[in-house]
This record gives structure tokens, sequence and C-alpha cells, in this order.
């Protein structure tokens, strides 16, 4: 399955839309990461695991948009947007969608 | 007695934490800085353009879907700067350079991925920016939290003349 966030592909050709795609997933953090988090809210920096939370947990919501995708028969999702919202202050809403399509070989 | 000890504990605690966060978090953004810089030379050969389509004479391949992410948290010193600012208001330099860095940190890690894709241009890229939240510490004097959030479409172009 190719996913890319542009709306044409080089060299091929939209044959066939099949519609909106979409996958979200709500994330909490857990209290031993915050922990550790609110040490490093002292000295300032990076906080590696609620990054490596988030990049998770889009993965998650992509995962979900592609079994959509080729439930619907696609070959191809164009034009994918990210969006992310805080839901309540301890857990984030991930969020992608995105047009799912049947491109030429 | 017990409570100008009490007093001088607290004043005492809090000046530690400012200067725990001035030093340790100037260090380590300086840190950050030059390795940001250096990276950033490395990735000279990669063309990055928020545009939305390909110029039509260009030749490249189908392209790969290219992301990069950081949560970058703020110390307690700048939030300390920051809340004295608030008082006055103008330009917060504190925070203006803690996202400079977030949005460069995460740039860096979506041209890794291009690189590794083989990949010589990054079209399309968008950025999404979100508060995780303020610190856990919480209330006004927890430090925020950042995340940024940059993808685009990384594409091998062969031929720049059709």
């Amino acid at each position: 399955m190719l996913v890319v966030n542009t709306e044409v592909v080089p060299g091929k050709q939209i044959l066939e839309v099949k519609g909106l795609v979409q996958g979200n997933t709500i994330r909490a953090k857990h209290v031993g990461r915050d922990i550790m988090a609110s040490l490093k809210n002292l000295v300032g920096g990076e906080l590696t695991a609620y990054t490596e939370l988030l990049t998770e947990a889009r993965r998650e919501a992509m995962t979900r948009m592609l079994a959509q995708a080729e439930r619907l028969g696609a070959n191809a999702v164009v034009n994918v947007r990210f969006s992310t919202s805080a839901i309540t202050s301890g857990a984030a809403e991930l969020y992608v969608y995105g047009t799912a399509v049947v491109l030429s070989d | 007695m017990e409570e100008n000890l009490n007093l001088i504990f607290s004043i005492g605690g809090t000046i530690f934490l400012l200067a725990l966060g001035f030093v340790v978090g100037t260090l380590r953004e300086n840190a950050h800085f030059r390795s940001l810089e250096a990276r950033e030379k490395t990735y000279s050969g990669i063309m990055v353009t928020d545009l939305r389509t390909l110029p039509a004479n260009w030749n490249a391949d189908q392209g790969t879907l290219v992301q990069g992410e950081v949560v970058i948290a703020s110390d307690y010193f700048k939030g300390f700067a920051a809340s004295l600012r608030n008082l006055v208001g103008g330009r917060v330099g504190v925070y203006e350079k803690l996202m400079d860095r977030a949005r460069r940190e995460a740039m860096l890690r979506m041209l890794y991925q291009a690189r590794v894709a083989g990949a010589n241009v990054v079209w399309n890229i968008r950025y999404e920016t979100s508060t995780v939240g303020r610190g856990p510490s919480g209330g006004s004097s927890g430090a925020p939290m950042a995340e940024v959030f940059v993808y685009g479409t990384a594409y091998r172009v062969t031929d720049r003349e059709g």
C-alpha cells in the first residue's frame, strides 16, 4: 500500500476514488513516564518516553487507516493529513486521514 | 524560629531549582544547537519544500511518506523567566529558542527517513504542533511541554529536465 501526502503520484493515474479513510487512537501517559518527565522538566530537553509514546500511537492510527483502505480495495492512500489534540491533560488523540484510491500500474 | 527555617528552606529550594534549570538547561541547549548545526550540514543534498506537487517535467519515483517528531520540555528557569515576561509582555525569547530546537530536531528525523528511503527531495511538508500539557508539577510554575511533528512525501528525482 502506497501512502503519500501529495494529491498526485508521479507517473501514475488515479483510476478510482474509494473515499475517505481514517484512523485514530487515544493514548494516555502512564505514571512511571510522568515521574521521569517531571524530573526532566527541571532541566529541560527532549522527553524521549513521550516521543516514543506518540510515535507508537501514530503508527497505530496509521495501521487502522490502512486496514480501512484495504477493505475498500484501494492500493494507495493519497493526500494524508495528521492531526493531534489533547483530550484531557493526561491523554492525546492522534488522528490520521486520507483518500483511498486505486492507482494505475 | 521554626517558621523562619521553613521560609529559608522554601526560598533556598526555589533558588536551587532555578540555578539547576539555568546551568544544566543552558548547557544542554547549547550542546543541542551545536549538534543540530552539525547534522543539518549532512543533509544539505536533500531539497525540502511545502509545495503540493512536483514540477510536471521532473521524473520521480512514486514517493514515500516520511515523518519526524519530538516532544520537548522547558526547564524550571525558562518557566520562571517566561512568567516574569508575562507581567510586562513582549517576546518570550526562552520559548522561541525551545520551539526552534524542537522544529529543527523533528525536521532532521524526517530527513533521516528520507535519506534511508534513498530520496533527494521532500515535497509537501506540513508541521503540526501541539502542547502535550503543562509539566506534571502542574500549576502556573509547571514547565510547558510541546510536541512538534513534521511530515512530507520523499521522492527520488532522477531527471529534472524531463
